[in-house]
């Protein structure tokens, strides 16, 4: 599903920012990826959106090389992708319904359609009913349910989050964990930036570790 | 066996499926367009200050050109009315009479250069110009008629040159019976290659408004961008082509365009009802001479599809450059 394959990122001002990263994940499979902060993770996630691009190496998404991919490609790359942000990165002025649709607004869904599937993906996250509130309005758990609704809406193969839960307390974070399991059930592969190394020990799932900018452990 | 035959059976179900698909599709695509066209009305709505404020501006600027347009297409009507801008008036001396003057006119058509004559005699002149110059009382009271009898002479040809009129004018002042000989209407002439240069005025007045009005656009759609900012990178960030992003802000560069364009149309069209009065009065004393032109359908269709145009094209400009800058980091 994911392949690093020797993969180098510089930036200019911080130098080496990663090095020499490889690793594989397979379809269905669920990795945490770990490091202190400035390890690198949000940078190695990053490289997967296309929010920026390696230096060295091949990042390669279900096949394709993503260093390859030109630039009107990464709207469509990014299609199957379900990102999760620590800020939820919501639009304020619109409704829980018209976020969560965004995506399929944007890949050209019609009416009916969207409908039912926002609210299956409402459903899924315990949200229906909430489709008329703004996301201000909602706790901090809620919105970042929101924002698991808007990244699985489209059913993306993989879903990527940066530190989905910094921001939730323990029982909450643990909610939001166990509604990454489930998608995993389905089939989705999963990869989830984050600090909580207590909630990683527990959930006992595969862990990418990083150092500096290096693997040491996966 | 069975799933095959299911499957198989499923085949024209799947097709209609696909149909329908597109149709649902063509659907979604129209709603989006849809609802981009009015919501980007209903965000001017909302913002009512700053959306008059961009769109009289604009107006302004369209309204200058198309007025100046319409002031040269109005003086241009009249200098039309004065066809054949070659005539020549040859001024009798006093003491010529009718018959000599019926014969000098019966003369000079036979001349090569000219194409016909008309002896206005001197008491069809006195009457002339009791009916139009309204001085008829002060004509009255002289005891003598003051006016000399006039031949018009109509050259042969419209597009003899100025060295030939000027040839036939000396000619046509050496003969005796002759005091003067005016070239009628040479000051149409100077308005008329005055009024070439004032279209040239025109089209380069009307381009310079239109990159005005492109900025002016262009700058509004970059605000708007910035302000949107948050909206723009959260769109790029789940799968928005910058086509998608775009459409929105394109259709308000449309609305303001259109509406630009509108306005500036009302701001012509009263200018001209205000004018509309003393050209009235003015025309009435030359014989109805002239009329105010308004805008014609056409022109202000045009009107509108040049200031629509404008407002897209600043828009998209601005969007072309500014998308490619606005990256999610
Ligand atoms: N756009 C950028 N330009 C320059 N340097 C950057 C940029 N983004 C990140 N860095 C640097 O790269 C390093 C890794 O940053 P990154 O955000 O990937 O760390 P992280 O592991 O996500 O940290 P945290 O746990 O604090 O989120 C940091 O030293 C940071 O300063
Ligand atoms: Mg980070």
């Amino acid at each position: 599903m994911l392949k690093f394959d020797h993969v180098c990122k510089r930036y200019p001002e911080a130098g080496d920012v990663l090095t020499d990263v490889t690793f594989h994940l397979k379809p269905g499979e669920f990795a945490f990826l770990t490091g202190h902060s400035g390890a690198g993770k949000s940078t190695l996630l990053k490289l997967i959106a296309l929010m920026e691009r390696c230096n060295r190496g091949n990042v390669l998404l279900d096949g394709q090389n993503l260093n390859k991919a030109k630039n009107r490609h990464i709207p469509y790359i990014r299609r199957k992708l379900g990102l999760i942000f620590q800020d939820f990165k919501l639009l304020n002025d619109r409704t829980v319904f018209d976020n969560v649709a965004l995506p399929l607004v944007i890949a050209g869904h019609g009416h009916q359609e969207i409908s039912r599937r926002v609210r299956a993906s409402l459903d899924k996250v315990g949200l229906l009913g909430k489709e008329k509130k703004y996301p201000l309005t909602l706790s901090g758990g809620e919105q970042q349910r929101v924002g698991i609704a808007r990244a699985v809406v489209n059913k993306p193969p993989l879903i990527l989050a940066d530190e989905p839960t910094g921001n939730l307390d323990p029982e909450l974070s643990a909610e939001i964990m166990k509604l990454f399991e489930d998608f995993q059930q389905v089939g989705v592969t999963i990869l989830i930036a984050t600090h909580d190394i207590p909630l990683v020990k527990k959930m006992g799932h595969r862990v990418l570790k990083l150092d500096h900018g290096r693997l040491v452990a996966s | 066996m069975r799933k095959e035959y299911y499957r198989k059976a499923k085949v024209p179900v799947r097709k209609k499926g696909f149909v329908s698909n597109l149709g649902d599709k063509l659907h979604a695509y129209l709603d989006i367009h849809a609802h981009a066209f009015f919501s980007s009305l209903g965000r001017l709505v909302r913002a009512p200050f700053s959306s008059i404020m961009t769109i009289a501006v604009m107006s302004i600027a369209i309204a200058l050109s198309a007025g100046f347009y319409l002031f040269v297409a109005n003086i241009q009507q009249l200098t039309d009315s004065f066809e054949d801008s070659n005539h020549m008036s040859v001024f009798l001396k006093e003491q010529v009479s009718d018959q000599a003057g019926a014969k000098l006119a019966e003369t000079l058509r036979s001349y090569g250069n000219i194409k016909d004559t008309k002896l206005i005699s001197r008491s069809q002149a006195l009457t002339e110009f009791r009916e139009y110059s309204g001085f008829g009382a002060a004509i009255d009271a002289l005891d003598k008629n003051p006016l000399p009898a006039v031949i018009q002479v109509m050259p042969s040809s419209e597009s003899m040159t100025q060295q030939q009129l000027e040839q036939l004018r000396h000619t046509l002042s050496q003969l005796p019976e002759v005091d003067q000989v005016q070239l009628d209407l040479e000051w149409v002439k100077r308005l008329q290659s005055m009024l070439a240069l004032a279209e040239r005025g025109v089209t380069l007045l009307s381009t310079i408004f239109g990159i005005g009005v492109l900025f002016i656009t262009g700058n509004t759609i970059r605000l708007e961008l910035h302000n949107r900012r948050e909206e723009v990178i959260i769109a790029k960030l789940v799968g928005a082509t910058d086509r998608f992003i775009s459409r929105p802000f394109l259709y308000t560069g449309f609305w303001l365009g259109l509406l630009s364009g509108i306005t500036a149309w009302l701001i012509v069209t009263m200018m001209m009802m205000v004018l509309q009065t003393p050209v009235d009065e003015l025309s009435k004393l030359y014989d109805g001479l002239f009329n105010v032109l308004y805008l014609g359908f056409i022109e202000v269709m045009a009107l509108f599809g040049i200031s629509t145009l404008l407002g897209v094209s600043g828009a998209w400009l601005v969007l072309v450059y500014q998308l490619r800058q606005l990256n999610p980091e």
